[in-house]
């Protein structure tokens, strides 16, 4: 398994069963990916309650890191989708520390990154846009569609502006799931593609052993910036989220 | 800022996905056939419903937890400091105003006291003055009292020498008249003639 690793950059994203299950005709095995999802809710889970349990009022490390991440995701909320927003409140919160839980998790090595998986991050945008979409439908009836009819604009100029309205809104699903997924892969793959070149070079010895030295610091300095993705990409997330609940609830009505 | 992080996004997509093939060959070249598929791992559709399903699974798990258990408990513990923080600033104000009030009282009273002092002392000198003036002018009556009496009683013992003396010298000059004159000259006489000289 190491030595796959270090031959093939992309051996990291691939996906082994552990437990053959079957769902009828659908093959639902349980995978290193399924296992690494329960690993990042346990993480979550466990972060969440144990952080806070003693309930002090002057909070200590973890409590601290609990409320800090509770807040920010608050006030992101708040900030982006107004008060109302707030109703989404556990929903924006639960996919902020899910992904920078999954996201995290695969910064250790020889883990796997739930997130590097477009199927993953693409069915988490959708259930964001289905869930805009089914929030402004019930808030705003028909009237949602005026989403794509922004106010204030020449009426002779709609006929292009309502579809480059549509293509945009339609998406979003695609830019919000591919945006995690390609940062997730680009920076993993970078990550062991770098790797691979210290081996190599190493190998080949002389001179380029101790050239070597040039990737090896590129690794170091990917692997912070991947810390920093790992985090900015999970607050895009929730960010993006915000903000298209926002245009559900509020329309363009404080645009 | 929206439009910029869309453009990004784009650009990123772009760049990856275009550069997702040559990943793809190169992972193949360098297994040299090793998996039966190839290519990205991702793409691999097999793994779609195992994925999807334990996704739904572990979010939904994960959204209960947090709507139900967490989100609750930390917002608890965050309203309950707040709560708390804003009740001991109400207290810290109420007890300012209760020392401003009785910083208040304090001087009040220093005040009231400093009056108090004043008008015992104002009232004090006044009996005090009344008291030294009543007494000078009982003295000054008792004085002047014995003052009469002593001229009184001079003057009476002055009255009784001076008659005293005229008796004397009547019977002085009657003496001596007889001795120079022979006369006898009557007592009346030789007081009447003493008097008419000391009115002289």
């Amino acid at each position: 398994m190491f030595q796959q690793i270090a031959n093939d950059p992309l051996h990291q994203f691939q996906v082994n069963t552990i437990l053959p299950l079957k769902l009828g005709s659908w093959d639902i095995s349980f995978t290193n990916a399924s296992l690494w999802m329960v690993i990042a809710v346990l993480g979550v889970s466990l972060f969440l309650t144990l952080g806070i349990q003693r309930r002090a009022l002057v909070p200590r490390r973890w409590q601290l890191m609990v409320e800090m991440a509770y807040e920010f995701v608050a006030n992101t909320v708040r900030s982006n989708a107004g008060e109302e927003g707030m109703r989404f409140f556990p929903l924006v919160f639960t996919l902020f520390m899910f992904v920078l839980f999954c996201n995290l998790f695969g910064m250790i090595p020889y883990s796997f990154t739930v997130t590097s998986h477009i199927i993953v991050t693409f069915a988490m945008a959708m259930f964001v846009f289905l869930t805009v979409i089914l929030v402004g439908l019930m808030r705003h009836g028909l009237r949602f569609f005026k989403l794509f009819v922004p106010s204030g604009v020449p009426s002779w100029i709609l006929p292009l502006i309502v579809p480059i309205e549509l293509i945009s809104f339609l998406s979003r699903p695609v830019s919000l799931s591919v945006r995690l997924f390609a940062n997730m892969l680009a920076g993993h793959t970078m990550l062991k593609v770098f790797a691979g070149f210290v081996v190599s070079m190493m190998a080949a010895g002389g001179v380029f052993s101790v050239m070597s030295i040039g990737p090896m610091l590129g690794i170091v300095f990917v692997t912070g910036l991947e810390f920093l993705v790992a985090f900015l990409q999970a607050y895009v997330f929730a960010v993006l989220t915000c903000i298209y609940l926002n245009d559900a609830i509020h329309l363009h009505e404080d645009h | 800022m929206r439009a910029l992080m869309k453009t990004l996004a784009a650009s990123t997509a772009v760049a990856v996905l275009s550069a997702l093939p040559a990943f793809a060959a190169g992972g193949e070249a360098a297994h040299g056939g090793e998996h039966a598929k190839g290519g990205l791992p991702q793409m691999n559709a097999e793994t779609f419903p195992s994925q999807i399903f334990w996704l739904v699974v572990t979010f939904a798990v994960l959204y209960f937890v947090i709507s139900r258990i967490a989100a609750p408990r930390i917002s608890t513990v965050i309203e309950e400091r707040r709560d708390r923080v804003a009740d001991d600033l109400d207290r810290a104000a109420e007890f300012k105003a209760q020392a401003e009030a009785a910083i208040k009282a304090y001087e009040k009273a220093v005040a009231d006291a400093r009056a108090k002092a004043r008008a015992v002392s104002d009232e004090t000198r006044r009996k005090a003055k009344a008291e030294a003036d009543r007494r000078r002018a009982d003295m000054d009556a008792k004085l002047a009292d014995e003052l009469a009496a002593a001229e009184a009683r001079i003057a009476s013992r002055k009255a009784a020498v001076l008659s005293g003396l005229k008796a004397l010298a009547a019977e002085a000059a009657t003496a001596a008249v007889e001795r120079l004159t022979a006369i006898n000259v009557a007592a009346g006489e030789a007081e009447a003639a003493v008097d008419a000289a000391l009115k002289r």
